[in-house]
């Protein structure tokens, strides 16, 4: 008997038991959707975090020290800013402050830094101004808000010009950021930034401890990084355990390597899900194989092979489940276009998922199909003719 | 029409429940040539149905010899007896057998397509069957639908589709009131008058007799036209 002619009697007699055949699917239904839903959004956020490391600009080195003896002095952010590789340093002091707008009052991140830092960082003001070299000269009371801080302070007014209470001391505001996007769980968007030489004197804080560089050529810098890296070690003899230098990439590595372990872990977990399915799928067909013993016994009496019996079966487990994965897969796409949108997630489909997920419910309906298909096979005529 | 189209010599099947053994055939010889109408008559446990299942190619003996058309079926696997069925023999059972998701046609259908046949010669040869049984409008129904004289006359349809050697019917009026009784015995009738060898399993005398020849068979052993075991039915 030909293949098309099992097909056939396949959809005939899942046909014939539409409920069943429904609640069979639903497993893999749901074990191919999760499959489709959970990946598409474990890639969707490694495709943000890369795009947005890429963002903060490829060509950045961070250079972290630990404690008051290791302070970068004025003198060493000159020599690192003297480096071949290096086309600008920036200096950040940070802490957190209370900021107050009228009777809004909020905690805010404040970065204390120089002008290069929106060249080294990549960030540009929208509106106003950045800090001037004068601004840090003369210990100017100004700050730059980021995106987010101006709108939680201001509520959609300009607030270039406005004042704000920074722990209780009056700042002008000069200029908001150009909204980045939060990036790794820290928003870039709030943020006060203030000169360096005011906010030293705002946080009580005159030690340096974190200096963003800027590459001058993306291509080099491995090169850069070793460089800076020779140098404070002549700065910070005997002291190689309390610095660090990273750049852009190492931070890409990691992230990747967890949104990969991630995407992982989901696909797994929504890969037992598709298991599960598949235990069910078993589960009815040896009901079903046992409800119709007497319809393979006639089959056989008739003149069926136990190739015969075998196939009927397997190709009605394999329809059932890839019929379940196709639906699965229509089902999995538009949840994801229902969560993207209502909880503003970015979903990455990839049709090479898709087609695993599909390939694997078919693989689901042959391995749990087997066993019911040679039981049914297997069955004697006569026992089966007789059964009732 | 003098070749013998079933031989059976010193057939021998044993049960064994618990520790007790029962010979359900023992010693069991018979011949049947080309376009005869056998009865073979035995009360119940006679071990009738064991000695259908052996003809019908559903089981093997435990020792003996049983050639269908010269073949040995003994020394057969079980793939090559399904071709038997499928090709010499037409089953005709007492509850009918038909599959209840399938229509009347396609249930007729079924051993040509287990034989091979393409989907149009096997429509064409299904209806030409169900013509001859006189149920050709009734082709689209679902067993269901029908009556029980008409679900048996579909099962003789199916029997005779592959155009078999032989016409199997283990009681086959057994489940159907005796007006419908006599229909099916009519039809039988005409249809081993157009040359089908028919085999009849039953262990009611009055269908036996309209056989043209009639064996006995009692705890497991046959004999020729009844003898004393006829006289034994004859007083129920
Ligand atoms: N599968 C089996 N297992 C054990 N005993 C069986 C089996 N089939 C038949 N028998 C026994 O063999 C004898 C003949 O049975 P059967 O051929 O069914 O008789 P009939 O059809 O004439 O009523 C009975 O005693 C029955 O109990
Ligand atoms: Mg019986």
């Amino acid at each position: 008997m030909g293949i098309l002619q099992c097909i056939k009697m396949a959809f005939r007699s899942i046909k014939s038991n539409k409920l069943r055949s429904c609640l069979t699917m639903l497993g893999i239904i749901i074990g191919v959707s999760s499959v489709i839903v959970l990946v598409s959004m474990a890639q969707g956020s490694t495709t943000n975090v890369t795009n947005q490391i890429n963002q903060l600009g490829t060509n950045l080195l961070t250079v972290n020290t630990f404690g008051t003896d290791l302070a970068l002095t004025q003198d060493k952010i000159d020599q690192l800013s003297k480096l071949n590789g290096v086309k600008a340093v920036a200096p950040v002091v940070s802490g957190r402050v209370t900021v107050k707008e009228d009777r809004t009052s909020s905690q805010q991140s404040v970065l204390a830094t120089t002008p290069d830092y929106s060249s080294v960082r990549n960030v540009n003001v929208s509106e106003g101004r950045f800090i001037t070299d004068l601004d840090i000269e003369y210990r100017q009371k100004i700050a730059v808000l980021g995106s987010d801080t101006a709108a939680t302070l201001f509520s959609g007014n300009d607030p270039v010009g406005q004042n704000i209470l920074v722990n209780g001391t009056s700042f002008k505001v000069v200029g908001v950021l150009a909204s980045k996007g939060s990036s790794l769980g820290s928003s870039g968007d709030d943020v006060v930034i203030v000169p360096l030489s005011t906010g030293e004197r705002l946080l009580k804080q005159t030690d340096i401890n974190q200096v963003y560089l800027q590459g001058k050529n993306e291509n080099q810098m491995d090169f850069v990084q070793a460089e800076v890296e020779a140098k404070l070690a002549s700065m910070f003899p005997n002291n190689t355990d309390s610095y660090t230098v990273s750049n852009q990439k190492d931070l890409m590595d990691t992230m990747s390597s967890v949104t990969e372990s991630m995407t992982l872990m989901l696909g797994g977990i929504a890969g037992i899900s598709l298991l599960v399915g598949g235990i069910g799928i078993m589960n009815i067909m040896l009901v079903s194989v046992s409800e119709r013993t007497k319809e393979i016994g006639i089959r056989k009496a008739i003149g069926a092979k136990r190739r015969d019996v075998l196939l009927q079966f397997l190709i009605e487990s394999t329809v059932l489940s890839s019929m379940g994965g196709i639906i699965g897969i229509i089902f999995g796409l538009c949840l994801g276009k229902i969560l993207s949108s209502a909880f503003n997630m970015t979903l990455s489909y990839s049709s090479s998922i898709m087609f695993m997920a599909f390939l694997f419910s078919l693989a689901v309906g042959v391995v749990f199909g087997v066993f019911p298909a040679n039981k049914a096979s297997k069955l004697n005529p006569i026992q089966a003719l007789r059964y009732e | 029409m003098s070749t013998p189209i079933i031989q059976i010599k010193n057939l021998m099947k044993t049960y064994k429940i618990g520790g007790e053994t029962v010979h359900a055939l023992n010693n069991v010889s018979l011949e049947i040539k080309k376009g005869e109408f056998l009865a073979i008559i035995g009360p119940s446990g006679s071990g009738k149905s064991t000695l259908m299942n052996m003809l019908g190619c559903l089981d093997r003996p435990d020792s003996g010899e049983y050639l269908l058309e010269g073949k040995n079926i003994g020394k057969m696997n079980d793939n090559q007896l399904a071709s038997i069925r499928n090709q010499k023999i037409g089953f005709i059972f007492q509850n009918f057998n038909l599959l209840t998701k399938l229509t009347a046609l396609e249930n007729v259908e079924l051993p040509l397509l287990y034989a091979g046949v393409s989907a149009k010669i096997r429509r064409e040869t299904a209806m030409e069957s169900l013509k001859k049984v006189g149920l050709a409008d009734r082709a689209a129904h679902l067993p269901t639908q029908l009556s029980g004289g008409q679900q048996q006359r579909v099962a003789i349809a199916r029997a005779l589709a592959a155009n078999p050697s032989i016409l199997l019917a283990d009681e086959p009026t057994g489940a159907l009131d005796s007006r419908t009784s006599k229909e099916i015995m009519e039809i039988m009738q005409e249809l081993n008058e157009i040359g089908n060898t028919i085999i009849l399993i039953t262990h009611d005398l009055t269908i036996a007799k309209q056989a043209r020849r009639m064996v006995s068979i009692q705890d497991g052993q046959l004999q020729e036209n009844g003898g004393e075991l006829l006289g034994h039915f004859a007083m129920h």
